[in-house]
Formats: C-alpha cells, sequence, structure tokens
C-alpha cells in the first residue's frame, strides 16, 4: 500500500458542473438502481477531471451525498486506489514504470531525467507548477518498455533522450504526440514481423 | 511454427483495422446468430471439448467453469463480469486485444452471456487504460449501431446490455473477487471463497469472471470446431496463446504462438534472440512476475505449457515472459519485484501485509551485501509463511519468485553475505522500518 499525503489546503465546497453531472448520472445508470455505490469510482474520476487531477475532500462529501453513502466508505476507496491523489498535481502528471520490465530496459534514467527537469522528488511541483512525477508500478506496456504515462496517454519505447525531450515540452505547456518514441508499429517486433506476414481481411 | 492461418488474433499488430467492418470481413460476428440457436448446453460441451483453460493466470478449465452458473434463471439475474484489469508484470496482451481486437472480445461476450444465462456484462478494465478502454467503448457502440448488442441482439431473441467500469490503479483488483468488490464500489479485498462467484458474486448474484482472451478465443473456437482448437498445443494444453515477450531481447514483441512451443524458440524465433546472444541469458520469467523464474539449463529445454512450467515448479500464469541476461543483477531484480508486491498487497491479511514488505527488505540487503548467511533461511521462511495463510493467491504470488531465486541463485546470494551482521559495523541503517517513515510528516 501507498501513502498517501492529504492536502492541507482543501477548498470549502465542490459541486460538479453541469457536463459533469450529465456525466455522473450517466455512470450511475449503468449499475442496477439499489447499487448506486458501484458508480463511486467513475464519480472520482470524474472530480479529478473537474479539479485539475486531486480530489479534495469536500469532493469526497458530495459524491458521498449523490450516492447515498457512508463518507467514510467514498474516503476508504480514495485513499486504497493509487490513481486517486489527494493532493495537487501538476497539470502534466507524469507516472514512470519502474517495476522489473521496465527497469531492466533502463527506466531508471527516465526517473533521472525527470529528477533533473522537473524536481528533485516525486509528486514536488516543477519550477512553473505545470508539472510533476511519480514512479509506479507496472502499466501493462512491457514490450514497450521503458515507458511513462502523461495523463492518460501512454509514451513507449523510451531512451534518456527522447524522455527529456517530451518533459521538456510539457514544461513549456505543450502536450507531445503520445505513442512509441520511435515510430514503432503496436507490439510488433521492431525489426521485421515474424508471424501474420500475410494477412488481409478475408 | 504456428499457421498464420490457424493464429486466432490476425490483427494483433493493427494491420488490418479494429472497426466494425474490418471485423466482419476477419470473420467476426458472422454466423453468431446460428451458434446461439444451438443451445447453451451445444455451447459448453464444445467449450469443455476444446479443452481450453483459462488465460488469466490459473488455467482453470473455462467448459468446466462456465458450467458452474445455475442451469436455471432463479429469482437473482446473473452476471458476466470480464476482467481486462491486466496489472502482472510483463504481460501486455489483454491490451492488444482491446485496442486492435474489440470485436472478439463483444462477440465473446455475447456467446458467453447467452451460455451464462446473464443479460448484462461488465467489462472490468483498469484505469491506466483509459485509451484502450474508450476504443473498445467505440466498438461496443459501433456494435449496438448495427443491433450485435442491446434488445434481440444478433436476432437470436437475448438481450444483453455491455457496460465498460474502470478500476483505478489496483493490481489486486485482478483477483476475481476483490474485482467483484471493486465493482460494488468498495476496496478491493477479496472475498474468502466458498462461497464462489458463480453462486454468490457480484451484488450476491451468480456471476462468471473471465479473462479478456478467454472470452475472445470463445466465438473462434465454437466456429472452427473444438476439435481444431483440440489440435493445436498439447493435450490438456491445447489451443494458441498469446505470449509477451519483454526484458532483455532484441526484439521484444507479443505473438501468439501454439501452447507448447519451446522456449528458446520463442525467444530466437520470434524476438530476435537474447541481448548479447543466448550465453548471455541469466534467467527467464516465464509467466508473468508472480511465476518463479527459471535459469538458463532448464530454459535450454522447456516448453511453455501449464503442466510442463508446473513440472519445472514455474507456472505459465499470464504467458508474460520477462527474459533477463548477465548484465542485470538478478538479486536486485527480483527485490524490484517483491517492491512491487509489498505495494500491491491490499493489507487484509496481516502475513502477506507484513510479510512482502519483510520480504523486499530482506532482498534490498541481500543485493547491496549487508545480509547474513542465516538471513537466507530464514528469508525462506518468511516466505512459507506467506504462502498459503491468506485469502486470496496473492501470497503465492508474492513468495513463489522469491523461492524461485533461492531455488536457483542461493549461491549468488552466498557470495555477497556475510557471518556478522552489519548492523555491529554501521548503526545508522534504517532496516527496519520503511523509508517513508523517517519524513517527519508521515512518522
Amino acid at each position: 500500500m501507498s501513502i498517501k499525503k492529504i492536502s492541507k489546503t482543501q477548498p470549502s465546497t465542490f459541486v460538479f458542473d453541469k457536463d459533469n453531472l450529465r456525466e455522473a448520472e450517466k455512470e450511475i445508470k449503468k449499475y442496477p438502481k439499489t447499487r448506486k455505490a458501484s458508480a463511486v469510482i467513475s464519480l472520482l474520476y470524474l472530480v479529478q477531471k473537474q479539479n485539475n487531477n486531486w480530489i479534495p475532500l469536500a469532493a469526497i462529501k458530495y459524491i458521498a451525498k449523490i450516492l447515498e453513502m457512508p463518507y467514510i466508505k467514498v474516503y476508504e476507496v480514495s485513499t486504497f486506489y493509487s490513481m486517486f491523489n489527494l493532493s495537487p498535481v501538476g497539470k502534466y502528471f507524469v507516472q514512470v514504470c519502474t517495476t522489473t520490465p521496465c527497469m531492466i530496459r533502463g527506466a531508471k534514467k527516465i526517473v533521472d531525467a525527470c529528477k533533473k527537469n522537473i524536481s528533485r522528488s516525486q509528486n514536488e511541483l516543477s519550477i512553473n507548477n505545470l508539472c510533476s512525477w511519480i514512479e509506479v508500478e507496472c502499466l501493462g506496456a512491457c514490450v514497450n518498455a521503458p515507458m511513462m504515462q502523461i495523463n492518460q496517454d501512454y509514451f513507449e519505447d523510451l531512451d534518456e533522450k527522447k524522455a527529456e525531450e517530451i518533459i521538456l515540452k510539457l514544461l513549456k505547456d505543450e502536450f507531445p504526440s503520445p505513442g512509441s518514441a520511435r515510430n514503432r508499429k503496436s507490439n510488433a517486433p521492431e525489426k521485421g514481423k515474424t508471424s501474420l506476414l500475410e494477412v488481409k481481411n478475408a | 511454427m504456428l499457421r498464420d492461418e490457424d493464429r486466432i488474433f490476425k490483427n494483433l499488430y493493427n494491420d488490418l483495422g479494429w472497426e466494425i467492418d474490418s471485423a466482419i470481413e476477419r470473420g467476426d460476428w458472422s454466423n453468431t446468430g446460428d451458434i446461439i440457436s444451438k443451445g447453451r448446453e451445444w455451447i459448453i460441451k464444445e467449450v469443455k471439448e476444446s479443452e481450453l483453460r483459462g488465460r488469466g493466470g490459473a488455467g482453470f478449465p473455462t467448459g468446466l467453469k462456465l458450467s458452474f452458473a445455475p442451469k436455471e434463471l432463479g429469482s437473482r439475474p446473473h452476471y458476466l463480469v470480464i476482467n481486462a484489469d491486466e496489472s502482472e508484470p510483463g504481460t501486455c496482451k489483454d491490451r492488444d486485444i482491446l485496442r486492435f481486437e474489440p470485436h472478439k472480445l463483444i462477440e465473446g461476450c455475447l456467446i458467453t452471456s447467452y451460455a451464462v444465462n446473464a443479460h448484462i456484462c461488465y467489462i472490468y478494465i483498469r484505469g491506466e487504460y483509459y485509451r484502450e478502454g474508450q476504443r473498445l467503448q467505440s466498438a461496443i457502440n459501433q456494435a449496438y449501431e448495427k443491433n450485435f448488442l442491446g434488445k434481440n441482439a444478433f436476432n437470436s431473441g437475448w438481450d444483453l446490455d455491455i457496460y465498460i467500469h474502470y478500476g483505478a490503479g489496483a493490481y489486486i483488483c485482478g483477483e476475481e473477487t476483490a474485482l467483484l468488490e471493486s465493482l460494488e464500489g468498495k476496496k478491493g479485498h477479496p472475498r474468502l471463497k466458498p462461497p464462489f462467484p458463480a453462486l454468490v458474486g457480484l451484488y450476491g448474484c451468480p456471476t462468471i469472471v473471465n479473462n479478456v482472451e478467454t472470452i475472445s478465443i470463445i466465438p473462434t473456437i465454437l466456429k472452427r470446431g473444438a476439435k481444431w482448437f483440440a489440435s493445436l498445443g498439447k493435450p490438456k494444453n491445447t489451443g494458441t496463446k498469446i505470449f509477451c515477450i519483454s526484458g532483455n531481447v532484441n526484439n521484444p514483441c507479443n505473438v501468439e504462438e501454439e501452447m507448447g512451443i519451446p522456449l528458446k524458440d520463442l525467444i530466437e524465433k520470434h524476438a530476435g534472440g537474447v541481448v548479447g546472444g543466448w550465453g548471455n541469458l541469466q534467467a527467464v520469467i516465464p509467466g508473468g512476475s508472480s511465476m518463479p523464474l527459471l535459469p538458463k539449463s532448464i530454459c535450454e529445454t522447456i516448453t511453455m505449457d501449464f503442466d510442463s512450467l508446473i513440472k519445472a515448479k514455474s507456472g505459465l500464469g499470464t504467458a508474460g515472459v520477462v527474459v533477463i541476461n548477465k548484465d542485470q543483477d538478478i538479486i536486485k531484480c527480483m527485490a524490484r519485484i517483491a517492491k512491487f508486491y509489498k505495494h500491491e498487497s491490499c493489507g487484509q491479511c496481516t502475513p502477506c501485509r507484513e510479510g512482502c514488505g519483510w520480504m523486499w527488505r530482506m532482498l534490498e540487503r541481500m543485493s547491496e551485501g549487508e545480509s547474513t548467511y542465516k538471513e537466507i533461511d530464514l528469508l525462506y521462511d518468511v516466505t512459507k509463511q506467506i504462502e498459503g495463510h491468506t485469502i486470496c493467491a496473492f501470497g503465492e504470488g508474492a513468495s513463489w519468485p522469491i523461492q524461485g531465486l533461492l531455488r536457483h541463485f542461493r549461491k549468488e546470494i552466498e557470495k555477497r553475505s556475510h557471518d556478522e551482521p552489519i548492523i555491529k559495523k554501521k548503526n545508522n541503517i534504517p532496516y527496519l522500518i520503511d523509508q517513508h517513515l523517517l519524513e517527519e510528516d508521515n512518522a
């Protein structure tokens, strides 16, 4: 389990804007009427979307009210799952995978690039407050290791230089194009396919 | 080597396009209505005869699992839940199915839902796969437009709705009962079994939980026949499997191959060989991080299927092959895996919650050469105390890789160990506490 720090400065209220309220209703409808609680994860995501990537305590109370759950149950969920941020992170939130498959292909160099260009330690905002980074566990793109995730997009097949280029772009408030840094096609072997050589749509 | 025509996932590399039209050209959604009209018993019988084993890691016979659902619909609805919470280090096969072959999955959902009497299907995708989830959602929308889903789906007389549910970054939610808890809006704490989900699952109703790959294979089995599927691979280990080859290889890739392919062929033919040549190979993790590693001597001859890997005291797991060459520090690699388990333990059972941290700290110490000889046996003892003493299989998953390390690389650890504990020389090393507790804020 990871330690979650709850932000010391908290907004006093939180409500969904119109769009997100509609989204929230759509999410709740996915589940049986008496099982509204199922939508708690989706609603927490909506909070993160609306509130610069992090969840204030007021929002947890607000969601508890919408879903008719005890406050503590929503609090439990938001602290249990690692993708919920309970204190502010950058507009561009960089998550570097450092689990073994990425580690043996040089994830440490990507971490170093983050340390050098964004901030010295994890969860610390860059000087211009745009970026923050964190080491995470396996993101499930091991064949394209090393890789990192920025907000919702995967950046794969990185090396030190490419990672640095991406980070410098972020610091200038530009979003680089996601995917393989070497323009590799999906998960196919890079130096020529060994299977599915002659498949066509029948 | 498997012939291309026998491969199930023809669009694994997205050469052909994922949209419904190209999927139909590839043969998806071709005679789904006919298959459903043959009835539940026929579908389950056919899957049983194909000897398909679940592709999510445990290798449980799928036909048997489907037959566990109550035959008649009682007062409670049935659910089908698809496990797309792929987070095992070394594994990235489901991601490609979600991205490039979503219609195989959706068609499989329709057929399986019918077979287990479910009108609602939830697909639980890990939160990080947001883009993949969006892709799947557009594929689902395409299927709704063509009336392949919804009321009277594919004119089969069966109603089915599919919903996507995102997880939020918890490895443990790949365990089926933790996944159900998470789906109900709780923390992902695994449930005690029995009762099994097939009788008491989601919202207390009968629920069948299956992996993405398993469900995506089912339509092809039913179309080409159980005999065709059973003719591939080995007896009891039939069919094809997507292997993810990562780590120190020249050409890391995903590839669909026959079960029982020699590991050496997989690495040499498909992944371009080990970096530095086969002689530079140190060890291979054959099935995702939970499975014990294999040293080079075993890698020479081992075949990749459930039973032969179990004989070698490892397992096929999810078939995420992680190749480690001699340039890597094997103890460090395993210490990182132990850290992964420490981070992902859900905290419900004490042996696992505390033990995973112990194992990680001991391995870190061993890799730094700060351990004593005695500690090697102590570490083995800790793994044995966790294994089998937890509610779910996470305990096994966390201790097996370390047992594998001790079994095959004990000499490596001994080389770095001492007689005297290092604490006698330096007493300012914070061995026994987590680093984060040193920060004043957290103390």
